[in-house]
């Protein structure tokens, strides 16, 4: 039981290599563009993933539990949402390199109503916008971004009612 | 600083094999399903459409351009902008891909309701969208 931990972080990973090994068997060469795909990704990642856990790094630091409980926790009221909003708004590279941060800032008293926020906030790209005008116009951009807004506060508050439950109380976080 | 060193270290090694999982499982996505094809599913009533279009944008993966650029496509096809607007939210809301992840990360309840939620989400906002241009007048 105690390797199970273990085994569970390399088990999507090693699903995802049995995938490689029965497309290989399928479609050879169409397994092999996929494979460079991939390669070409992760190099094209790299830069984000290591600015992502310099982040990581700079917040195990300097960022104690302590202020995560105080400014992202469940008394942090609607500048912690705002503070999410923001930060799921200018984060940049894919989804997933994020996990691990907010997991981490979860244990640390992050309210899972703000790990929604941020990650649903994510879906307004600011440098995108412009070509999203180009493709569909002003008047739509601006209002998908206005309801994509509203909607991020929605989907935080509906997640953490229905994944939690009740409102969480202070002392879950191990706060005091 | 040490310790900080060394609980980045090993939050690093415990994330690294789920982002090459996703890295690598959307390379044979890409390859092996065609959005293209699935778009060409389209062309129902609005509702089931702006299912459709939520469902291809829950699976897809990738640059939000690429949706932008599939979008218009559609709608020069003659697809209505609810389905497209469908389309665009839940490609970068809903992760299908990328959920074995978010589980491991952030449990599976959290992840299971939180992208169910934006799935849902995806289509009210569609058709808010699209509802609140024809009450204005605009698009």
């Amino acid at each position: 039981m105690k390797n199970l931990p273990v085994f569970s972080t390399f088990l999507f990973l090693l699903i995802v290599a049995c995938l490689y090994g029965v497309a290989f068997q399928l479609a050879p060469e169409k397994t092999l563009a996929a494979l460079d795909f991939g390669l070409k990704i992760l190099v094209k990642l790299s830069p984000v993933l290591l600015l992502v856990f310099l982040l990581m790094f700079l917040s195990t630091l300097y960022v104690k539990p302590r202020w995560i409980q105080n400014h992202l926790g469940q008394k942090s009221g609607f500048k912690g949402m705002l503070m999410a909003m923001i930060g799921g708004i200018i984060s940049m590279g894919p989804i997933y390199v994020w996990y691990s941060m907010l997991s981490d800032f979860k244990k640390n008293g992050m309210r899972p109503a703000l790990i929604a926020i941020f990650l649903y906030s994510r879906s307004i790209k600011l440098p995108l916008l412009p070509l999203m005008v180009f493709y569909f116009g002003t008047a739509y951009t601006v209002l998908l971004s206005f309801y994509m807004l509203i909607f991020s506060l929605l989907s935080g508050l509906f997640t953490e009612r229905l994944a939690v439950g009740k409102r969480i109380k202070e002392e879950d976080y191990g706060n005091g | 600083m040490v310790a900080s060193a060394k609980k980045t270290g090993w939050m690093f090694a415990r994330t690294l094999p789920n982002i090459l999982a996703v890295i690598f499982l959307s390379g044979l996505f890409i390859e092996f399903v065609s959005i293209e094809r699935l778009a060409n599913l389209l062309g129902g009533n609005l509702l089931t459409d702006g299912l459709l279009g939520a469902t291809i944008g829950s699976v897809s993966i990738g640059n939000p351009l690429i949706s932008y650029a599939l979008g218009g496509e559609l709608l020069d096809q003659g697809l209505s902008l609810v389905t497209v607007t469908a389309l665009l939210v839940s490609w970068v809301t809903v992760g299908i891909l990328q959920l074995p992840a978010e589980i491991q990360a952030l449990g599976p309840r959290f992840a299971l309701i939180r992208n169910g939620l934006s799935f849902l989400f995806a289509l009210v906002i569609a058709f808010l969208t699209i509802i609140t241009m024809q009450y204005l007048g605009v698009g």
